[in-house]
């Protein structure tokens, strides 16, 4: 066990110096960053869309609190970091919009659905659950689907920019979220039942590892740590090998888009934590003495349905600027108004996710059984 | 299909990515290669993230 754990080890070294000689040092240190979010995830279970279920099936506010305590974390450094390097740092500051409200709606209930959210679906397809590798693959699609109506959801209407630093400044907007986080988690214990009120050490741990990691990420990358670019990136690069010309479409004309569609994907600071983020579960899940069982089999048209949920969480994560990790953890923590707002939204979609899981995860005995 | 085949798939289907796309658009130039910290480098960040549209 020891010498494989070894061997992991000098694999994830040795994909991390192979993509810094073919792409440079930060693309190798980005993702070495993707890596340690891959092990904190899946090593100390540290999730997003488990902790909301619990929160809402069993009132365990434990997990819940975590990320909270993780995001104040990332704010307390990275709103000194964004007010001192305007030019080289940025935030993840979207606007408020319909659209926006309706795709973090729809994104918390197929998160719930598939048992993974941005982050989760990559964790889950690293460390070899197939529902998770399954989404994965429509995640991908979805992402890629929801650049070619950006526009569209945007015309729905969308308020200015608002954040924290343009509402107090960047002290005040850094009191401002650190007392927004303070209100909610006060909610969560009081709402919370006996018992489920104080997370354990192992959570205070990953949540304190994983906004390290989002710190070096911001400083490293000159920008937050985010999921769903990449994978949209990954979709568009996919359908252009089969000749489409993306150069038509409003997101992927954007000079922006159009040079990460250009270049390699190893230049695109996303795509690299993902990448990493994907390898990490899988040092984990191979270092184990027991990597555990598959989920149980479902029916051929449970995975069906598993492939359009990822589509849909794909989709509606471009929706609403991001995903649990880009517009939620990396929102709020860089003083996005958008991220409170996904967070309530996608929270109320998660309570109808939880209704629609049984309906979609269809287990393959109970068509044996209809049949 | 066992954990471990699953996960082996998802790495190798990334890998098969990664290496597809290096052969179409190639690899980045050595001597263009951002600096390995956004921070203090003076360049702007390349505002490729979830939040952007």
């Amino acid at each position: 066990m020891i010498l494989r754990r070894l061997g992991l080890g000098a694999l994830g070294l040795a994909v991390v110096a192979a993509v810094a000689l073919a792409a440079g040092p930060q693309a190798g240190i980005l993702v070495a960053i993707g890596i340690g979010y891959g092990l904190v995830l899946e090593g100390l279970r540290f999730g997003f869309a488990g902790p909301w279920r619990l929160m809402i099936v069993e009132r365990d506010a434990r997990g819940l609190l975590a990320q909270l305590f993780a995001i104040g974390l990332v704010a307390a450094a990275a709103f000194p970091l964004l007010a001192a390097n305007p030019l080289e740092l940025a935030p993840a500051q979207a606007p408020i919009g319909t659209g926006m409200i309706l795709g973090a709606f729809i994104f918390g209930a197929a998160m719930q659905v598939v048992m993974g959210c941005g982050s989760g679906t990559l964790v889950n397809a690293g460390s070899g659950n197939t529902i998770g590798a399954v989404a994965l693959v429509g995640f991908v699609g979805g992402a890629f689907l929801g650049t070619l109506n950006a526009g569209f959801w945007a015309s729905l209407g969308q308020l200015p920019l608002i954040s924290a630093q343009s509402v107090a400044g960047p002290n005040g907007g850094l009191w401002l979220t650190l007392a927004g986080l303070a209100l909610v988690a006060g909610f969560l214990i009081w709402r919370a039942a006996p018992g489920k009120r104080r997370p354990p050490a192992r959570l205070f741990v990953a949540a304190a590892l994983l906004a390290g990691l989002a710190i070096l990420n911001l400083v490293v990358a000159g920008q937050p740590w985010g999921i769903v670019y990449g994978l949209g990136l990954w979709g568009a690069k996919l359908v252009t090998a089969f000749g489409a010309d993306l150069s038509t479409t409003a997101f992927w004309a954007n000079p922006v888009n159009a040079t990460r569609l250009d270049q390699s994907i190893l230049t695109d600071v996303t795509s690299l934590t993902d990448i990493g983020l994907v390898l990490g579960a899988f040092l984990i899940m191979r270092g184990k003495r027991d990597p555990g069982a598959p989920p149980a089999p479902l029916a051929l048209q449970g995975w069906m349905l598993v492939l359009i949920a990822g589509v849909v969480l794909g989709y509606s994560s471009r929706m609403a600027f991001g995903c649990n990790v880009g517009a939620f953890f990396s929102g709020i923590s860089t003083g996005s108004a958008h991220g409170w707002v996904w967070f309530a939204a996608a929270f109320a979609g998660s309570a109808l996710g939880l209704k629609l899981r049984p309906l979609v995860l269809i287990p393959a005995r109970r068509q044996g059984v209809a049949a | 299909m066992t954990r471990p085949r699953v996960a082996l798939l998802a790495i190798a289907a990334l890998a098969a990515l990664v290496v597809w796309d290096a052969a179409a658009v190639g690899l980045p130039e050595p001597f263009r290669f951002p600096a390995a910290i956004a921070l203090g480098s003076g360049a702007a960040p390349s505002g490729a993230h979830c939040t952007a549209n």
